[in-house]
């Protein structure tokens, strides 16, 4: 820090968004707000495949260009380079076997929106129909399986179950979950006075946006430029999945020579892009007479769609995470990929790790009722204490703060007397039974892959001391440029209003990774930090009385004003032979109580209220991380109970592609208590300024809804009822939990 | 000319295709507030207001602006979240948003402020002591924001901007501007090489419109043909509005009660006031509010949906259609008015005048929705029941269904299992197991046919539980 600054600290401040005051009056731009921009843009419309599996025998794209307006017709015969959309080399962009119902197998420019749908709806294209796999079941049972089959074990776990005083096993399924960032895909792609391609994408990864619009247009990647303004949300959904759309606008702009827009309709979106994986896991889990897990033996199978895409990073993380915050000796965990005529499954907040966790929460919450253990007893009994270390061998970081964070929710909530009062009212209301559960969260925080876990900044100063700051992370609404501009203020030692951060470009900070894994924050802020660090100790001993005069002087002394920063995390490593190693900087603790009412008659329920208490180490910015926190709550409340994705398992398509049929939280999902805490005393050593990482770990505190739901439904059953919940838990798969559970009361009595 | 003002300039509207949406056009004026989502009316990232009739004056009503024709919009006054502040000097309501945290990717927030603007205007919106957790303390009604989703954010700190505005000022133009009329509706007539868009001016002028025309598309609140164009490519080639006309904008809470078939949803809920406790129950629940502001009770019943939530509950009532055509009228029970998926008996070139519905009315009467969410969504089973009650005798019962079949229907074996019998649990139960047998439920991503017709007897179930003898 500069010693003659005294601006206070920015870091800690609780500030709104940098762009709310834009995004309130409407004037904050997104991709798609340029096309007014762009004279003669052209619009782009994809003619998609109405099977989940089949050959294209035939593509007659003349009947298009009868089409008034309609410009040109995108077809693999186009691509100059790489017919790939990703970089695992099995999607092509333009495809001659197309793998799911959806699937694009070319694209039609137009004048207008309108002839460019016209136009892809005289495209004819004959097929021949290949039998399809839709659901994870059948993938299972025809092992249709791709990528990697790997496997995290500790221990002994054959010899632990047999040792085990209780021993249980099960199925549990969980549904995937669709973004819905209300932003659809879109890019827009122009080829600048020089011969450059400038694509601008609604991207959380430039760089591999770059790359991929590179290697289909045949060029090197200093010959594109991709910027992302902003996003209208990614939550994963923008890591991997807009490639092909920004690599169809730059091609349609280099063979063109005018501008391409590609924007998604909702339908397009939802039909088209990826989601997060569906798992299915089968599981035998052992207790002793405490109540102690003694051995957890799983095989996960994520569904991972039609192509790998990040499925197998999304597998690592989630056989890391099924663990969650309990220690269990003797641990083994196999996971696969299974291969569906699906959209392809891709990152979505947590990225498998609440798929992992969802498994031990529901064998929990099955089987404390078979133990005779009441839940919230059974769970904080098998929390981590300090000194053990996870399955993969990771020794569990302030494990003690799993505990804290759930002594606090429970004090906080005051959850003893309102399980008694709960107790009461179920007992007083035979149509109406109320459930609470409390659920801890324990997130590995990196990215699984070492090499990820860098990152590049820009920060110029001007002769006027203003700043202007670049990154390589992307904003989707998380606040990682708030966050940014805190640092650099705070780092620099000046007022907030000098600091202005310019839009993320690959040609301003290069190889960038994914903004991804809730790693934004930690790497691009130890970027920002270090390359104003650098720019400060240039500044030692220039005099001056102010920032500016000493900014001044030191131009004049030829000091050079303007500096790279470059960060990369220390101590990371992981072996994916062994699937063992340190592959976390540190874990994010949490912990939730969730009270929720269930009506009897028709399993609607409605969440009562809610307490957290989360670790986000020294808060950057708490009122960013205090909306990370309740929106990823929400959205995870979303994936568990409401969101529900139906295939059509005969002809692969999905049931629920709009808006209509597919329902996100609205306002009235938000539970009316809603109390947040940030867990105190909880610096971090060696993340920028002692703060962690918030963008994911929330989401997965709607476990307590989950398991709420669970005691509520019991509730209308004999004590100790057992009690399996779909997921997600729709009012009809509650309602049929609460049945099954009266039925139960029925035997007994 | 047509035009439309915007943001308090006139915008001409020549050369706007036909089945241009409003959004479309704002957009295409630069306007980049107004945002599409979804354009099928349901996530509210499009929202604006228009000054619509309110009594003597108007209010700003937000509506999706992704499903009005913007020939729709013809003298229209409109406002996009450009209008209402800058960044330099925002409205009331942005610098709430904007301070709690209630944006944070931003792409819904345009949506959001022009949704809660509108309900910062509502006249009778004020602290009135009443306070719940879907009214604050300043009277502001969470209802207000049903239409509208946000993927972010998890809606609290929304909810917290929206319960700490205050009064508009007094000096505040868009308050002052409440008193005077909405514009009155224009006559417009808009062509292009697609079709054609054509506002009559009274009743008349449509019947002869339609008779004119064979197979013209009637347009009120374009909820429905909104999503049509926009999701299915429809594109009609020949439109009569009928939103605006006088005719069929009367409301009448007498014996019978009459309903104009152009009033929207809201304005229906505030024209009878309570009169129909049915109805009440069924407002909230209807869609969103963004929707109400649009959709009109006779669109509701032109386009006939068997999922429909209105029906249900009309049948109940035991409502009639008064059906126009040139120089002629006849009324249709709702019962007899169903006739297939999305057939009526509505004939060629006829018109939606009222909906009657008579007096008096049950005295116990309950409707109940099953669907994933509570706000704006579609039934899985939609159940309305009227019954009177006399000395403990169910003397009439009335209990329309919606969702269990391809048309709206009566639950008539039901009716006839509880007439006559005593109100009491055992008759509830052998009622509640011949209503679980009715309809033809199915299968879908909504629901299964089991938990369907599950739900039809738990409807009567909990009518019970709820009101008891």
């Amino acid at each position: 820090m500069s010693a003659v600054t005294t601006t206070p600290q920015a870091v800690g401040l609780p500030l709104p968004h940098e762009s709310a005051a834009l995004h309130v009056t409407g004037t904050a731009l997104f991709t798609d707000d340029l096309v007014l921009r762009l004279p003669g843009v052209l619009h782009a419309h994809p003619v998609q495949s109405p099977h989940a599996h089949a050959r294209v025998s035939r593509l007659d794209v003349a009947p298009a260009y009868d089409v008034p307006g309609v410009v040109r017709v995108l077809t693999a015969d186009d691509v100059p380079g790489l017919n790939d959309a990703g970089t695992r080399h099995d999607e092509p962009l333009f495809p001659t076997e197309v793998m799911y119902h959806g699937h694009a197998v070319c694209w039609v420019l137009g004048d207008t929106l309108e002839a460019a749908r016209l136009g892809s709806a005289a495209v004819v294209v004959d097929y021949e129909e290949l039998p399809a796999i839709v659901g994870v079941r059948d993938a299972i049972a025809a092992a249709s399986f791709q990528g990697a089959q790997p496997t995290v074990a500790r221990g002994d776990v054959e010899a632990a179950l047999v040792g085990a005083a209780h021993v249980f096993s099960g199925v549990t399924e969980m549904a995937g979950q669709e973004h819905f960032y209300l932003e659809t895909h879109a890019s827009v792609a122009v080829v600048d006075e020089s011969g450059q391609v400038f694509v601008q994408s609604s991207t959380q990864h430039p760089t591999e946006t770059q790359e991929v619009v590179a290697h289909v247009l045949g060029r090197a990647s200093h010959e594109v430029t991709v910027q992302c303004l902003r996003m209208g949300g990614g939550f994963g959904g923008k890591e991997m999945q807009p490639h092909g759309y920004a690599a169809v606008a730059a091609l349609g702009a280099t063979l063109t020579g005018r501008p391409v827009r590609v924007r998604l309709t909702r339908q397009q979106d939802i039909t088209m892009t990826g989601k997060r994986h569906g798992f299915h896991a089968t599981w035998q889990v052992g207790f002793d007479d405490q109540g102690c897990l003694q051995a957890l033996d799983v095989t996960l199978t994520a569904d991972g769609g039609w192509s790998l895409d990040l499925s197998e990073p999304v597998l690592a993380r989630a056989l890391c995470h099924v663990d969650n915050a309990y220690f269990i000796p003797h641990f083994r965990a196999h996971g696969r990929i299974a291969q569906t005529h699906k959209t392809s499954s891709t990152a979505f907040r947590g990225f498998g790790g609440p798929q992992g966790m969802l498994v031990v929460e529901d064998v929990l919450g099955r089987c404390a009722p078979l133990l005779g253990v009441d839940a919230t007893q059974l769970r904080r009994r098998n929390l981590y204490t300090p000194g053990q270390a996870t399955p993969y061998g990771q020794e569990v970081r302030h494990a003690e703060r799993a505990g804290l964070t759930w002594d606090q929710v429970v004090a906080d909530g005051r959850v003893r007397e309102r399980l008694a009062e709960i107790e009461a009212f179920n007992a007083a209301h035979p149509h109406t039974k109320r459930g609470l559960a409390v659920t801890p969260v324990k997130f590995g925080i990196a990215f699984n892959f070492t090499a990820f876990n860098q990152a590049g900044a820009l920060v110029h100063v001007y002769k006027d001391g203003s700043v202007l700051i670049n990154h390589g992370g992307t904003e989707m609404g998380q606040g990682l440029h708030t966050k940014m501009i805190q640092v650099a203020a705070t780092a620099l030692g000046v007022p907030l209003d000098r600091v202005r951060l310019a839009p993320t470009r690959t040609d301003k900070v290069p190889n960038t990774s994914a903004t991804a894994a809730s790693s934004g924050a930690d790497l691009n802020g130890g970027a920002v930090k270090d390359a104003c660090e650098q720019i400060l100790a240039r500044l030692d001993g220039i005099p001056g009385d102010t920032w500016e005069e000493r900014v001044g002087a030191a131009y004049l002394q030829r000091v050079q004003l303007w500096a790279a920063g470059f960060y990369r995390t220390e101590g990371l490593h992981w072996d994916p032979a062994t699937m063992t190693g340190h592959p976390f900087k540190y874990f994010a603790y949490g912990a939730a109580a969730a009270e929720v009412e269930v009506d009897g008659f028709t399993g609607s329920y409605t969440t009562r209220r809610v307490d957290i208490v989360h670790d986000v180490g020294d808060s950057l910015s708490p009122l960013v991380d205090l909306g990370q926190i309740e929106g990823g709550f929400v959205q995870g409340t979303g994936w568990l109970t409401l969101e529900d994705l139906r295939w059509d398992d005969a002809d692969g398509r999905l049931l629920t592609h709009a808006a209509s049929t597919y329902k996100l939280p609205s306002l009235s999902e938000m539970p009316p208590e809603l109390h947040v805490a940030l867990l105190p005393h909880a610096h971090e050593d060696g993340v920028v300024h002692g703060s962690k990482a918030v963008g994911e770990p929330p989401l997965m505190l709607a476990f307590s809804v989950r398991e709420a739901l669970r005691q509520a439904a019991a509730a209308f059953g004999p004590p100790g009822t057992s009690v399996e919940l779909a997921s997600p838990a729709t009012p009809e798969a509650v309602y049929w939990a609460l049945e099954k559970a009266r039925t139960a009361t029925q035997v007994v009595t | 000319m047509a035009e439309v003002i915007v943001n308090g300039t006139s915008r001409p509207l020549a050369g706007t295709p036909v089945h241009r949406s409003a959004l479309d056009f704002l957009r295409g004026l630069g306007l980049t507030g107004a945002k599409e989502g979804c354009a099928e009316g349901e996530c509210g990232a499009c929202s604006i207001l228009v000054a619509r009739p309110d009594g003597e004056g108007s209010a700003w009503t937000a509506v999706n602006s992704c499903l009005v024709p913007a020939a729709a919009l013809d003298g229209q006054e409109v406002l996009t979240a450009e209008g209402l502040g800058t960044p330099e000097d925002l409205h009331p309501v942005q610098r709430e948003l904007a301070d709690r945290g209630g944006s944070q990717c931003g792409y819904c927030t345009p949506g959001f402020v022009c949704s809660m603007a509108a309900e910062y205007y509502r006249t009778g919106r004020h602290a009135n002591g009443h306070h719940d957790h879907e009214h604050g303390p300043n009277g502001f009604d969470l209802h207000a924001l049903s239409g509208n989703l946000c993927r972010c954010t998890g809606y609290r700190p929304i909810r917290d901007a929206a319960w700490a505005l205050g009064d508009p000022d007094a000096g505040d133009p868009l308050a002052l501007r409440r008193a005077q009329p909405a514009p009155t509706p224009a006559s417009t007539r808009l062509a292009d090489g697609v079709g054609e868009f054509v506002r009559p001016g009274s009743l008349d002028e449509a019947l002869a419109l339609v008779a004119d025309h064979p197979g013209a598309t009637v347009l009120a609140g374009a909820t429905d043909l909104g999503v049509d164009v926009n999701l299915r490519g429809a594109r009609p080639a020949y439109v009569v509005a009928v939103d605006r006309l006088p005719e069929l904008r009367q409301i009448a809470v007498d014996d019978p009660i009459e309903i104009g078939a152009a009033l929207t949803l809201s304005e229906v809920e505030r024209g009878l006031d309570g009169a129909v406790p049915l109805l009440d129950q069924v407002w909230p629940q209807f869609a969103s509010r963004l929707i109400r502001n649009a959709a009109t009770i006779g669109g509701n019943l032109g386009t006939a949906s068997p999922i429909g939530d209105l029906p249900p509950a009309l049948l109940a009532l035991e409502a009639t259609v008064v059906l126009s055509s040139p120089g002629a009228e006849r009324e249709v029970p709702l019962a007899d008015y169903f006739t297939g998926y999305r057939e009526t008996r509505l004939r060629p070139g006829e018109l939606i005048r009222s909906i009657r519905v008579p007096r008096p009315l049950a005295t116990l009467t309950a409707f109940h929705k099953v669907a994933k969410r509570r706000y704006d969504d579609i039934s899985s089973v939609a159940v309305a029941v009227a019954l009177d009650v006399v000395d403990g005798v169910v003397t009439r019962a009335r209990i329309g269904l919606g969702g269990v079949a391809a048309t709206p229907l009566r639950a008539l074996a039901t009716e006839a299992a509880l007439e006559g019998r005593p109100w009491m649990e055992a008759t509830v139960e052998q009622a509640a197991t011949v209503l679980a047998a009715e309809g033809t439920p199915m299968d879908d991503h909504r629901a299964s046919a089991a938990y369907r017709a599950a739900m039809l007897g738990q409807s009567l179930r909990r009518t019970w539980a709820e009101v008891p003898a």
